[in-house]
């Protein structure tokens, strides 16, 4: 019998990036808001201070700083006819845990999507022809164009002081940016970071090879900076313990950074760790939420009544959240029926490793330090030709060279183990750097999430199902922009260098990005949605979902900069038009 | 409804549902003089979950994965074995973070480790049926008595799978050791490996330092500051018990 | 014997944050009533912060002031009849401030700071009477000092009081701007500075001669306020010093220390215009020239060199290579007046037990040096201290490894006298 508490507001479940962005509005708009967060309170200075969190087994070899398949994991498989399975322990992606979630471990790359990117679908067609896209590729448009968000990827930016160089004023080319953003209403609070060695040679090769390189945006403070907030961060120092860590000194873009010290001051907010919630509450008519429930680590059951419940935990859990609370139609792949669970995409990767004569210092690096090249990606090209969907940026990425993981690959042909290996070791790693492509993966029919008919998590709940797989779309794609990295690494005259096409299903074994997207798809139509534009629930009126759990698909950039350009979007809508009529604020 | 395991409530450690009312908050105070931050200290060098025999074994397997020779010092020498016992003992051993409910199923290569053995059990397995395999098939040696070119066919048929051990995987026990050996080689010295920074030196990854300010735009300037882990420059675990 | 009083955390409690703040936005030379102004000086004297326990009601006394000679517990100055100072008159109180006795004519003990009290104005006493009437009245009864005897008999004081106590309300000086004279109305009399920054004598009296050259504040070596330019404010200009007491850092230091609390409850809330009085006040104090012999410091090569490779290893993360820090971030280690103290207690206590920088409405940061004392030994953290005292053009004396001992046993002490944060209210979710 779950113990019920006084009444708040607004109820947010889990304590991260979009938690602190809504909590943060929604207190200025005088409401009385409680974040619910599963695991335990950090903050710099002692959790994560320099005297002892660049410590490469703990944290990125023995993910220090995640969640725990042991309390909460999925199950995985391919495709429909598999048996999924357990995640037993975190590989291909590393979700967060504790207050601050996973914006405390990320690099700090940060990307807005293209004005194309929002309109895949009917750019697509109007370009390409309906023919184009294959008949289980589930894209769709948005239901929010690029201009509407642009104010509020600038609002995210500035509270995370990034660090970057911009490519596109107001329509006007800016030399040194990247030539395909979007039209931006200003510049980058901060001017990039300091260059590495890796990054002048890519962009030396890049220029002569004729592409537009340029300083990728960075979540890594280039100067002490201020943010709106009058919260202050320091300076990165280039430590190359930047992603699976969190920052020590200050200068990487987190709540604890950037929000916290501002928000934990007011006295409308509180929040709870160590608490897990399970269930979103509805009343009888299953229109209107009442609350969540949640239980302790004592296994203790409690009702926290709400008039506004906002899911902010990390991507997939919010699916999980809705499927379990029975929000939304569940998706049903093979009837083609249902919403929630739908349109599950990822990110495709690969490399290309460059040995080179010079020693490059592989040690030395921030987690968003890269020079970038965007030719390839979203509709930035002609795809005719192609015969594929989507794209991806080429980037020379120097976030670190940590030696047990990081390292950045070996020769053609170096065994994997005994003399050779360590000749290879001694004389490459100084020597090295690495190439990534960072593509963007489409929906599909059969890319899903529902709820597993065997496994059960730690309070008897089923676990989530995760049923994904690469398409040919998607390879082909990802071949497309490793050939044309290639092309670049090769322009950078090195001793050599290693392609590594990905090739084969996609496999939860090897860590790739934590780029999650979807079951939630926002939209313009709830046949097809989960959530409206505005990340309203069509079926719960006064339940939101955060986090990028409504990306109709993914898109070739990092997520993280507009998942929070949309938590402030919708943030503003929940403050100027749902606190005024609460209700639907899309009718169809 | 499963209740959590009392494990559950003892690792998290925190207490339980607190409830924190956010107000101006008064003076932080003094942190914890006495509190590391760090893991806890290894053993001086004493083991503590491997037998006599299965250190033989493990000298001998790691000496191969990564040999002595005129570049320096090889796993064996930086203590590794030692290093897989600490981790072995502890929580990472006992699989302590991982999901290990049934159903148990053998799974598609991407769905990844689906054994029931915790990374502990699978080393004694691994390690009996590996000597009990060389025993019967080589001549009714143990792995450590086989010559050095013996030791490499017999680690390259576990890392391809083609030797069939009773108990578990050979792949994955493969897999375990060099995870684990490679682990040992290059993490901070006070796990009880990478003894004299052997790793690190090998390749010249300096330490955990945090600041490259002016020397990241040095090209080309080989980094010269003394090696350092997270306890110091020694090298060495802390030993403090 | 180290001197002065206020041994020990004085943490304040979280109960102020329930005072009404919303009067202190007035506080910009406006005239307004006797209350608001008593409010406004209460908070220039940040009287609550001695005056309210560790989650105890506001003023309502019973803090523990450890004191060299033992632990005297603040009284309860709500308004309450009984347990209180409801029944006192304006006389009485004016007879407290003015000259150190209760309402019944008994001495109260100089924890109570009074000999820098008796400089404020009776109109200000006033003010901050009437205030204090404003108060929720609290019943709660006064905690006797454990003072051993004869100090427990507080006659005693009484000659204490002849040998050391100058009575008098604060004597403008005519030749000194407006200004000037109301920041040294502040400085010597509600702000109490010279209660830390002054040194003091075997039996905890001011030595009026080294007046603001640096004292005792709970562990912390309150810093040499005078014109020294090495350690003390001589190279602050006037506005550095009212961004530091207004915001809590500014590009040479942050209020870590026990100045955390005065920035928070105290500094930060006072009006631009008294802010530049005590910047201008201070900064016409001029060095000791007698005092301060620059001695060539000699340090050791083997601690010279152990102590960089310590600094490089620990500290240029956040205070840089060059000990430059960040401005406004982290505070510079060259040329550092802290840093350079006479005393090391403050570089040690930093080292050992880390600094959290106070959070303000200009700055909330609070940004945060974590504690090095779990890491380092005391050898260790002496070199480091050495040669952090004298690199880059630094100079400052040598720390020894039994100094290092010592202020390691003061901040555990410390940390276990205090007890967990006031501020934070942990509830059980089962209520």
């Amino acid at each position: 019998m779950a113990t019920k508490q006084k009444p708040v507001d607004v109820v947010l479940v889990g304590f991260g990036w979009t938690a602190s962005i809504l909590a943060q509005e929604l207190t200025d708009a005088g409401l009385e808001v409680l974040a619910i967060e599963r695991g335990r309170y950090r903050d710099t200075v002692p959790d994560f201070a320099t005297t002892h969190i660049q410590d490469e087994l703990k944290y990125a070899v023995r993910k220090g700083l995640f969640e725990e398949p042991e309390r909460e994991t999925l199950t995985f498989r391919n495709s429909i006819d598999q048996t999924a399975l357990p995640m037993r322990h975190l590989g291909s992606f590393n979700p967060g845990s504790g207050v601050g979630g996973a914006g405390i471990h990320w690099n700090g790359q940060n990307w807005r999507f293209l004005p194309t990117d929002f309109k895949i679908r009917s750019h697509t067609e109007q370009r390409y022809g309906k023919k184009f896209i294959p008949a289980d590729m589930t894209i769709q448009d948005w239901g929010v164009t690029y201009e509407e968000l642009e104010p509020y990827y600038d609002k995210w930016e500035y509270v995370c002081g990034i660090s970057g160089q911009a490519g596109n004023i107001q329509g006007k080319i800016q030399p040194g940016g990247n030539p395909f953003e979007g039209p931006r209403t200003r510049g980058y609070p901060l001017p990039p970071l300091k260059r590495s060695a890796a990054t002048v040679k890519f962009e030396q090769a890049a220029t002569e090879a004729g592409f537009k390189p340029f300083p990728c945006a960075a979540a890594n403070t280039s100067q002490p900076y201020k943010n709106p907030y009058g919260v202050q961060m320091g300076e990165c120092t280039y430590c190359g313990f930047c992603e699976w860590f969190a920052c020590g000194n200050y200068s990487k873009a987190s709540p604890q950074t950037t929000i916290l010290p501002v928000l934990l001051r007011k006295g409308n907010f509180s929040y709870r760790t160590n608490c897990d919630v399970t269930r979103v509450n509805l009343d009888g008519s299953g229109k209107r939420a009442t609350g969540v429930n949640y239980v302790d680590l004592q296994g203790r059951e409690f009702e926290q009544p709400a008039q506004l419940v906002i899911l902010c935990a990390f991507a997939q859990h919010n699916v999980h959240l809705l499927l379990l609370s029975k929000i939304g139609q569940p998706y049903d792949p093979v009837a083609n029926q249902g919403v929630t669970g739908r349109n599950y995409a990822y990110q495709i990767t690969s490399s290309v490793n460059v040995f080179t004569d010079e020693v490059m210092n592989p040690f030395m690096g921030a987690g968003a330090l890269g020079q970038a090249i965007d030719e390839f990606n979203g509709d930035n090209f002609d795809h005719g030709p192609a015969g594929f969907i989507g794209g991806g940026y080429i980037a020379l990425w120097t976030t670190g060279g940590r030696p047990i993981l990081q390292q950045h690959g070996l020769p053609q042909g170096t065994p994997k183990w005994g003399g050779a290996w360590k000749k290879a070791m001694h004389e490459n790693y100084l020597k090295s750097a690495s190439i990534a492509t960072h593509g963007s993966v489409m929906s599909y029919r059969g890319s899903y999430l529902d709820l597993d008919p065997t496994y059960r998590d730690v309070y008897g709940n089923p676990l989530l199902r995760l049923t994904f797989d690469y398409h040919d779309n998607e390879i082909k794609m990802s071949k497309f922009v490793t050939d044309k990295a290639a092309l670049i690494a090769k322009a950078m005259k090195p001793r050599s260098i290693k392609t590594n096409y990905r090739e084969g299903h996609y496999s939860i074994v090897p860590y790739q990005t934590t780029h999650n997207t979807g079951g939630a798809a926002m939209g313009d139509d709830p046949k097809t949605s989960v959530v409206n534009r505005y990340l309203q629930s069509w079926d719960v009126s006064n339940v939101f979902v955060m986090g990028s759990s409504v990306f109709p698909q993914n898109a070739g950039y990092n997520p993280t900069g507009t998942v929070g350009a949309l938590a402030y979007w919708a943030a503003d809508a929940i403050k100027k038009m749902y606190l005024k009529a609460p209700g639907p604020l899309v009718q169809v | 409804m499963n209740k959590l395991t009392r494990r559950d409530m003892l690792r998290s450690g925190a207490a339980a549902g607190s409830a924190v009312i956010a107000s101006w908050l008064a003076t932080p105070h003094a942190q914890a003089a006495t509190g590391s931050l760090l893991p806890p200290p290894v053993t001086s060098g004493q083991f503590s979950y491997f037998t006599e025999a299965e250190i033989v074994f493990l000298d001998a397997v790691v000496a191969r994965l990564i040999p002595a020779d005129e570049l320096g010092p090889g796993a064996k020498e930086a203590k590794v074995p030692f290093f897989i016992d600490q981790q072995m003992a502890g929580a990472f051993g006992r699989g302590e973070t991982w999901y290990m409910q049934g159903p148990w199923k053998q799974g598609t290569p991407q769905q990844g480790y689906q054994l029931k053995l915790t990374p502990a059990q699978l080393y004694r397995v691994g390690i009996r049926d590996t000597d009990d395999h060389c025993r019967r098939s080589l001549g009714n040696k143990t792995f450590a008595e086989l010559t050095a070119a013996d030791q490499d066919k017999l680690l390259t048929g576990l890392e391809k799978g083609d030797i069939e051990l009773a108990g578990a995987p050979a792949k994955e026990f493969f897999d375990m050791l060099w995870q684990n050996t490679n682990e040992g080689y290059f993490a901070d010295p006070m796990y009880g490996g990478n003894r004299n920074f052997a790793g690190w030196k090998l390749v010249g990854f300096p330490g955990p330092r945090y600041n490259y300010v002016s020397e990241i735009e040095q090209y080309g300037k080989p980094y010269t500051e003394p090696f350092v882990g997270l306890t110091g420059r020694s090298g060495v675990p802390a030993g403090k018990g | 014997m180290r001197s002065g009083w206020l041994k020990g955390t004085v943490a304040v409690a979280g109960g102020l944050a329930l005072l009404p703040m919303a009067g202190l936005a007035l506080a910009q030379g406006t005239a307004f009533s006797t209350a608001e102004r008593g409010h406004y000086l209460a908070t220039a004297g940040d009287c609550a912060a001695c005056h309210t326990a560790d989650g105890g009601k506001p003023y309502a006394g019973g803090r523990p002031v450890p004191t060299p000679f033992g632990t005297i517990y603040s009284t309860n100055i709500t308004p309450d009849p009984d347990t209180g100072i409801g029944k006192w008159t304006e006389a009485d109180f004016y007879r407290a401030m003015h000259q150190g006795l209760d309402d019944e004519g008994n001495h109260l003990y100089p924890a109570f700071p009074y000999p820098s009290y008796t400089k404020i104005g009776a109109d200000d006493v006033r003010a901050l009477k009437a205030y204090l009437d404003t108060l929720p009245a609290v019943k709660q009864e006064n905690k006797p000092p454990e003072l051993p005897w004869p100090l427990s008999m507080r006659v005693v004081m009484s000659g204490w009081n002849t040998l050391y106590f100058h009575e008098g309300t604060y004597a403008t000086d005519p030749n000194k701007s407006a200004q000037w004279n109301r920041g040294a109305y502040l400085v010597e009399g509600l702000g109490h500075c010279g209660a830390c920054h002054t040194p003091r004598n075997f039996l905890g009296a001011s030595k009026k001669d080294d007046r603001l050259e640096g004292g005792y504040g709970e562990h912390w070596y309150a810093m040499n306020l005078t014109g020294d330019l090495r350690d003390g404010l001589g190279a602050w200009s006037s506005q550095d010093i009212v961004e530091y007491l207004k915001t809590g850092s500014n590009t040479k230091a942050a209020a870590a220390g026990p100045m955390a609390e005065v920035v928070r409850n105290s500094t930060q809330h006072l009006s631009d215009g008294d802010l530049v009085a005590i910047a201008t006040y201070l900064k016409d104090i001029p060095a000791d020239q007698g005092k301060r012999e620059d001695k060539t410091v000699k340090v050791d090569d083997k601690v010279a060199s152990h102590g960089a490779a310590l600094y490089l290893d620990n500290c240029a993360g956040c205070h840089m290579n060059n000990g430059e820090g960040l401005a406004n971030v982290f505070p510079p280690l060259k040329a550092d007046a802290a840093v350079q103290a006479g005393e090391p207690a403050t570089i040690l206590h930093a080292i050992i037990g880390g600094a959290n920088v106070v959070a303000t409405r200009a700055k909330p940061t609070g940004l945060a040096m974590p504690a090095f004392g779990w890491k380092l030994s005391d050898e260790e953290i002496a070199d480091l201290a050495t040669y952090i005292r004298n690199a880059w053009g630094n100079r400052a004396s040598v720390v020894s490894t039994d100094q290092v001992a010592d202020a390691r046993k003061e901040i555990t002490q410390s940390v276990s006298q205090s007890g967990p944060p006031s501020g934070s209210q942990s509830q059980s979710a089962s209520k």
